[in-house]
């Protein structure tokens, strides 16, 4: 249960934000969370709201997109969504993957009253 | 009311990122091998380093940082080696970050080889924190069971290799090897395994012959 802890680096990006655009409140945050970024978004959301409270963002709404993993293959060249983290290509069975997308964890953007 | 909408794109690890690639880059030019070990409570990080202690403690200089929740006791087993020790009591944290690295900085002593960080017993979150490690060492016990790499997929995914400890015990727990070699490969093809027995010394000299190459490997 490490979602505490990345929720409190997210809440520093917060004030540093709030505070360079002069911002009353935030009202909305938006997260980027990819499937193999090693954190629940369900469990990032409960953390959210334990810790909003007294901060600049105590009324802010959290919203989480999902990721999913994709991956692309070196020799066939297909691009693969993967529902599991199985790095075998479904097309030419190669495991020679590159990770296009699914480990994002990312503030992408935050809606502010000013 | 006026309302603003702004793009960050900001990484919410970022700033453990920069501190770890700080202290990577650190390391690296003082020509240490700094190697993160992960793995479940027990699965015997601090055995296999008091054994792999023995094999190299001759020829290279080595020192290691222990992390846990709460005690001194795994720092304490270490230096009763003769080995540097420094542990980090995260009270409560299930992780290491690397912020918690970099404040050990000044006391690392010059001329070491090999820096080890133990990170806190824990198969899900240290996953994710860069400590500023060239080498990731993911750890699996046999009587944690054969399927563990699918369902802790980050944890080796991330690692550059997976030691299976406490082989010996495979006569008496269920354990198909061949089953998480292969599960553990399919996560991630790069991975290299060892197969080890502290009690039996099996896989250790293959395991030290890794890290000794891949200490060669930064130097050069």
């Amino acid at each position: 249960m490490h979602e505490l802890s990345i929720i409190q680096n997210l809440f520093e990006i917060l004030e540093e934000k709030a505070q360079e655009k002069k911002a009353k409140k935030i009202i909305k945050v938006r997260l980027q969370v990819g499937s193999l970024s090693g954190v629940v978004a369900e469990l990032l959301q409960t953390a959210f709201d334990i810790y909003k409270k007294d901060t600049v963002a105590s009324g802010a709404h959290l919203d989480i997109e999902k990721i999913p993993l994709q991956v692309e293959c070196r020799q066939c060249g297909k691009r693969i969504l993967k529902d599991d983290f199985i790095f075998v290509c479904s097309h030419c069975q190669s495991s020679d993957l590159k990770i296009i997308s699914g480990t994002e964890l990312i503030v992408e953007k935050i809606e502010m009253e000013i | 009311m006026k309302t603003k909408e702004i793009l960050v794109l900001e990484d919410l690890l970022g700033s453990n990122k920069k501190i770890a690639n700080d202290i990577r880059k650190k390391l690296t030019q003082q020509g240490i091998l700094t190697i993160n070990l992960m793995s479940s409570p027990g699965s015997g990080k601090t055995s296999l380093l008091e054994a792999v202690a023995e094999h190299i403690r001759n020829a290279y200089k080595m020192a290691v940082i222990e992390g846990d929740i709460e005690t001194e006791r795994d720092a304490e087993r270490i230096r009763a080696k003769g080995i540097p020790a420094w542990q980090i009591v995260t009270g409560g944290a299930c992780h290491l970050e690397a912020k918690m690295v970099g404040r050990l900085f000044p006391e690392i002593p010059p001329g070491l080889d090999f820096l080890f960080i133990e990170n806190v017993g824990n198969l899900v979150c240290p996953a994710s924190y860069d400590l500023g490690e060239s080498l990731r060492c993911v750890l699996l016990s046999t009587p944690e069971g054969d399927d563990k790499p699918k369902k802790y997929p980050k944890a080796f995914t991330t690692s550059d290799c997976l030691v299976i400890t406490k082989s010996d015990l495979i006569p008496t727990v269920i354990f198909d090897i061949e089953r998480t070699k292969k599960e553990a490969l399919q996560l991630n093809p790069k991975l290299k395994i060892f197969v080890t027995s502290v009690k039996e010394g099996s896989g250790i000299p293959e395991f030290v012959e890794f890290l000794v190459s891949s200490l060669e490997r930064i130097r050069s």
